[in-house]
């Protein structure tokens, strides 16, 4: 049986009721819109990426504790990072939430792990994601998780 | 005394675990659990006279056929409809709600002409008529409604214009629950010239209807959500009309004659239905009604009420729990949110507990967007649903409270 806990950790509760970089983000020069069309969710992704490197993600929308965390923890993750690693971690990410092995270091994403166990939440945790991917590749239409 | 428990036994599906508990099975909103009856039917058909229909002289073929005609008549008979030949089978409301636009709405409607629905259709009876307005030019406008999910029936008549082709109304709303008045919006559009197609997909298991009373030109409903298989649903529209419109797919059955110059087309129901159709599915659905007729549709509705209504009564008492849709004399579903709290979360932890509910837009996002939400939880209620379960609903909520809450 698989257990809640495993899903609603303590991290994710806590980035559902004060998620981190939450709201409007002056100056972005990348961003997109994504859409879950299974529940409802919408999320507005903003970064600044300069030299290639992202040095602000900010986020805003409403969705569910697991969309909402995801995001949350995301947008923590990807402050520094170079623009060319973002595909694997989030490779790494996909197969992690979808129970497969990986091998890219997670670092605190790993409290996400547990959706694995939920497949009907997979989406959810990989909204975010997919928002972003769209954001660095800046497509235009929103994206769905579909 | 109606006795759920007894009719319970006739679903297999409702002695299974999930998560380790009982199932307790509340997305019936969504499409009803199936009675051994309609199961039966089903094995019965396969195992003994499975045929292709009106096509063979052969002794398979004729019992087939006769099987598959006979659920027509079931189903003109549940519908109350004059004739049997004004029962159409689609694969669904979906497909019934289609075939409509395309066919009598493709050659009834032109640029300026206008269609009304309401504010609380399902996905199902809007898209096929937005689609038909960017074909035609045709407008689409919308009956409002207000907090309680109650239509503004005063405005009906300021929206109907002399412009107005048909309108499109579902009879009881998935998302809210509310029971819509068709009757008088059917007499106030016939007033203007209008068509009446009525959504029954929601209402045929809660509500009887009779098409020679309710006068309304079409309805469609689903079998899936009255007991019956998937994939098997029905299109009732009047004969004269059904009479004049072109056919919907071309192929096989739907023919007189064939030639390579010209086809002449069959009568109806026969020119609307191309191809193999679903027999056994039909054949489960003719079932299924059967079923809902012994249960007795009087009996289901009053239970289903008592159900709703200790529902509702518990909802009221829970903190921070909103109820979404609150018209009177709501049919079976009871749809609300939690304060902080996603219902895509309280989806999940509610299934750990057994209890399997919606969560979701239901395919009405406008009804979302109505009332700011991007998704409401939703427990509906059968025939086959206790009191017991209706405290279980509340206690797995309480732990959703508790898990998020503390
Ligand atoms: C009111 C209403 N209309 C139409 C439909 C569509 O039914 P189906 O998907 O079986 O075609 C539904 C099903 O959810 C419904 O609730």
């Amino acid at each position: 049986m698989s257990d809640l806990r495993d899903l609603y950790q303590e991290v994710i509760f806590d980035h559902n009721r004060h998620p981190r970089n939450f709201g409007p983000l002056p100056g972005a020069n990348r961003h997109a819109d994504g859409f879950n069309a299974l529940c409802g969710d919408k999320l507005s992704l903003n970064l600044k990426v300069e030299g290639g490197i992202i040095q602000e993600a900010r986020f805003e929308g409403s969705g569910c504790a697991i969309s909402t965390a995801s995001a949350s923890l995301m947008t923590e993750a990807l402050k520094g990072r170079r623009e060319a690693e973002v595909a694997d971690l989030f490779e790494g990410f996909h197969r992690m939430v979808k129970g497969e092995p990986y091998t890219v270091e997670m670092g605190k994403l790993a409290v996400l792990a547990g959706v694995s166990e939920f497949p009907a939440r997979v989406k959810c945790a990989t909204l975010a994601w997919h928002t972003l991917n769209a954001a660095l590749h800046q497509a235009d239409q929103p994206v769905s998780t579909e | 005394m109606f006795d759920p428990h007894l009719w319970r036994r006739q679903f297999p599906i409702l002695e299974r675990k999930v998560h380790g508990k009982p199932l307790v099975y509340l997305d019936n909103a969504a499409t009803t659990q199936k009675p051994l009856a309609v199961l039966d039917a089903e094995r019965y058909y396969f195992e003994h006279f499975n045929a292709n229909i009106h096509r063979g002289v052969h002794a398979l073929s004729q019992e087939a056929s006769e099987a598959f005609e006979g659920a027509r008549e079931k189903i003109r008979a549940f519908l109350g409809a004059a004739h049997v030949e004004e029962i159409i089978f689609t694969r669904g409301a979906t497909e019934a709600i289609n075939l409509v636009a395309q066919t009598w709405g493709r050659t009834h409607l032109e640029a300026g002409d206008e269609i009304l629905i309401s504010a609380m259709e399902h996905h199902a009876n809007i898209v096929p008529w937005q689609m038909l307005c960017e074909m035609t030019g045709a407008r689409l406008k919308v009956i409002p409604m207000d907090e309680r999910g109650v239509l503004l029936m005063d405005q009906v008549d300021r929206l109907l214009t002399e412009r107005t082709r048909l309108v499109g109304v579902t009879l009881v709303s998935n998302a809210l629950g509310t029971v819509n008045p068709v009757t008088e919006i059917i007499r106030k559009a016939h007033a203007v010239g209008a068509r009446v197609l009525v959504d029954g997909a929601q209402a045929v298991a809660h509500v009887a209807v009779n098409m020679v009373t309710l006068g309304c030109d079409f309805f469609v409903f689903s079998g899936h959500k009255l007991y019956g298989p998937t994939g098997i649903g029905v299109l009732y529209g009047k004969k004269d009309l059904l009479t004049a419109m072109p056919p919907y797919q071309g192929g096989g059955d739907m023919i007189l004659q064939v030639t390579f110059e010209k086809t002449t087309y069959n009568q109806i129901p026969y020119k609307f239905e191309a191809g193999t159709p679903h027999i056994s599915g039909a054949i489960g659905l003719g079932a299924a009604i059967d079923f809902v007729r012994s249960v007795g549709l009087e009996n289901i509705a009053a239970h289903e009420d008592r159900l709703l209504q200790e529902a509702t009564e518990r909802a009221q008492r829970v903190k921070g729990l909103r109820i979404i849709g609150t018209a009177p004399g709501k049919a079976s579903i009871l749809s609300f949110v939690l304060e902080g709290i996603h219902p895509h979360d309280i989806g999940t932890i509610l299934d750990n507990e057994g209890v399997a509910i919606r969560s979701g837009h239901h395919c009405a996002m406008p009804v979302m967007d109505f009332f700011s939400l991007p998704a409401t939880a939703r427990a509906s209620f059968a025939l086959y649903n206790t009191l017991e379960e209706v405290e279980r609903l509340f206690q797995a909520i309480e732990r959703v409270q508790k898990l998020f809450l503390s």
